[in-house]
């Protein structure tokens, strides 16, 4: 048994929205170095759980806790989440009108380095470290200096979260459904880039519905969550497994077992 | 309340004296047309809210305050005084106007290329009579508008800027319009006529700036010839006093495949009307008028534009953005008209207000008359608070929630400073307009 803290701590985790129940007592550990996947049917609960995680003001957590890096989580803003190291990676991301992706960038890597203790990064500085970024993950800066979002492609939004994953270098990324809408060569690029960027400080926890990103991103652990709860956790192979069975077997199972 | 017909009365008497002594040494051509400008005027009055074009925005202010034609007092403005302005950017000329009347001592010259002029047009009127004859009351018709009516029957002096063919002006030719007025209300009527010949490039920069928070009013009227293949860079900044009325018509017109980059930005006065009449006259001619408005307290702005595609293949681009705090109201008529035989139109127009109170308010209205079958036209208008989504993602990359809001508002603004080709007046706009976003004082009078 390890004696460090984990990373991430969640247990019997509910969680509401307008008054409806979406997470019925989620129990999850992750641990640095780690990553984890969270496959379920749609409506499981898998972006619900990604979204409390970072703070979504429109849900409420109703009962259970969780515990990042050794604290209570929950009380945090999701500004203050962000700052302690924590990152979603949206399946919606957000169009900023006027704003471009370098200040954006520099923006909000500056916020997350004050919290820190490190120094703010100027405009030029900021360039050097954002090529830097760019070349490890092999991408060009194409569009840097259009606004964030607008006008790109599903797929070049998703890559957008990547690079933004790339620049805040956060302890625990928590991708959300990053593999939607990408064609086969996008996946790749994204797959690759977040391979790239894994330490044996940080860890990944992929939501998806489809085991194909997992073929690119070997997970150590797979959950399936099924009504709200984790239903299954296996290796690898439980991701293979789904993708012949389905997830039928859960989807019947959808009532509250308590 | 002041019954219409008195209201009229009072500007035909002013006329009378005005044309009596101070109109002294115009020519016949043009004493003709003032005298047909005021009565024209005096038919149509001040426009009612009835009326379709005015149905937000109340004259009654103005018709109601008995403005006193402003004089020219030497020597009531000095360099010092206009210190204020950015002058650390390079421009190629400065001409400056005190209360509507040419002041050459504030105005200087650096360095126009040999053959163009920037100066006064009631020299002009003698030193160039053909130039000014042929455009002066052609791009801006008087007959249907009665502020341009009132305009052109006292007009007396303005902006002159001449571009001959061919000639390429590198830096900015800037026009500057100061009220210094402190005392009784009065009104000046500045004419500026800028005509950019075929194949030849500028860069303009109109602004319109308070000396004091004075009650007056500006009634100006600008109009923009662009010859054949001509460039045209084209800057207003309205930062008038907020007690100020400003009512302005802007005219161009466009020969075939020109480029008119137009950026008006309105900033001051309690009460401001721009009316943007663009005709692209010659195929194949491009327009870009990229507006924005920030307005705060009781302040009103109503930008009323109106793009006359006359002519095949041109291109019109519309965006207009606002930013209204507290009980600011903005307001947006974008009118595009497609004639019979503009084929191959390519007219897109957005209008976006943020609104930053609940009191805040913005009307937007787009005018679609389209009369040719093979054109590409698009519109769109939002209006609404901060969106709480993109304050939430932002929120998630670690900025506070005063950060995320800061950044969305300002990208109001950024949005249109983007499309600002010249990078000193990009960056001092961008400056001014982030100034007087960061001031928390109510009605945001500090910046």
């Amino acid at each position: 048994m390890s004696q460090r803290t984990p990373l991430l701590q969640v247990q019997n985790l509910h969680a509401s929205v307008d008054g409806k129940e979406i997470l019925r007592g989620v129990d999850l550990t992750v641990e640095a170095g780690e990553v984890h996947a969270i496959m379920g049917p749609n409506g499981s609960g898998k972006s619900t759980f990604a979204q409390v995680l970072a703070g979504h003001p429109a849900f409420a957590v109703t009962e259970g806790s969780v515990r990042y890096r050794g604290r209570d989580l929950l009380p945090l803003k999701p500004e203050e989440r962000a700052r302690e190291g924590l990152f979603l990676a949206f399946q919606y991301p957000v169009a900023i009108r006027g704003i471009t992706n370098a200040y954006f960038l520099r923006s909000a890597l500056n916020a997350v380095r004050k919290q820190r203790g490190e120094e703010e990064l100027g405009p030029v500085e900021f360039m050097d470290l954002l090529e830097a970024k760019l070349k490890l993950i092999g991408w060009d800066d194409s569009f840097l200096d259009r606004p964030v979002n607008e006008g790109l492609s599903g797929g070049e939004k998703k890559r957008n979260e990547i690079l933004q994953m790339a620049v805040l270098e956060p302890k625990l990324a928590i991708l959300d459904e990053t593999d939607s809408g990408l064609d086969i060569d996008a996946l790749k690029t994204v797959a690759q880039a977040v391979t790239l960027l894994r330490r044996p400080d940080n860890a990944v926890v992929l939501v998806t519905h489809y085991n194909r990103i997992l073929t690119h991103i070997a997970p150590d652990f797979v959950h399936v969550l099924s009504g709200g709860r984790i239903v299954k956790s296996g290796g690898k192979d439980l991701a293979l497994e789904l993708e012949e069975k389905g997830y039928n077997e859960w989807a019947q199972d959808e009532a509250p077992v308590a | 309340m002041t019954r219409p017909a008195d209201v009229t009365e009072r500007y035909v008497a002013d006329f009378k004296a005005f044309a009596g002594n101070g109109a002294a040494g115009a020519p016949a051509w043009l004493k003709e047309i003032r005298e047909a400008a005021i009565a024209r005027f005096a038919e149509l009055g001040f426009p009612s809210m009835k009326q379709e074009a005015w149905r937000f925005t109340s004259t009654a202010p103005i018709a109601e305050t008995a403005f006193a034609l402003s004089r020219r007092r030497t020597g009531a403005v000095t360099p010092a005084d206009l210190q204020s302005l950015n002058s650390e950017s390079p421009r190629s000329a400065r001409v400056v106007f005190v209360d509507g009347s040419f002041a050459p001592e504030l105005s200087t010259v650096a360095d126009l290329p040999p053959g163009v002029r920037a100066g006064s047009l009631a020299a002009a009127l003698t030193t160039a009579p053909d130039l000014t004859r042929a455009h002066l009351a052609h791009h801006a018709p008087y007959q249907a508008s009665a502020f341009a009516a009132l305009n052109t029957a006292f007009l007396a002096d303005g902006a002159w800027i001449h571009v001959p063919a061919g000639t390429r002006v590198d830096r900015p030719i800037e026009l500057v319009f100061a009220a210094s007025a402190t005392g009784a209300p009065t009104v000046s009527h500045p004419r500026s006529l800028v005509v950019v010949e075929r194949g030849a490039q500028a860069t303009v920069v109109e602004r319109h700036v308070a000396l004091n928070d004075a009650v007056y009013w500006t009634n100006a009227v600008t109009e923009v010839a662009i010859g054949e293949g001509a460039r045209l860079e084209y800057y207003r900044v309205q930062n008038e006093s907020r007690r100020a009325y400003h009512v302005a018509t802007t005219h161009t017109t466009q020969g075939r495949d020109s480029v008119l980059s137009f950026h008006p930005i309105t900033l001051g006065a309690g009460l401001s009307r721009h009316d943007i009449y663009t005709a692209l006259r010659g195929s194949g001619a491009h327009l870009v008028l990229n507006g924005f408005y920030l307005l705060r307290g009781q302040q009103h702005a109503d930008h009323h534009t109106v793009i006359d595609h006359a002519q095949p293949h041109c291109t019109s681009h519309e965006f207009f953005n606002g930013i209204l705090g507290e009980q600011a109201h903005g307001v947006f008529t974008g009118r595009i008209i497609v004639r019979p035989g503009a084929q191959r139109t390519d007219s897109k127009q957005t209008n976006n207000n943020l609104l930053l109170s609940a009191e805040a308010r913005a009307d937007s209205q787009p005018q679609l008359e389209i009369y040719a079958d093979d054109v590409k036209c698009t519109h769109g208008s939002t209006m609404g608070p901060l969106d709480e989504m993109a304050l939430y993602y932002l929120r998630s990359r670690g900025l506070s929630p005063e950060m995320a809001a800061g950044m969305l508002t300002y990208g109001f603004a950024a949005e249109i400073l983007g499309r600002m080709e010249h990078p000193d007046l990009r960056s001092e706009l961008d400056q001014v307009i982030r100034a007087r976003l960061a001031d928390r004082s109510p009605g945001g009078r500090r910046a």
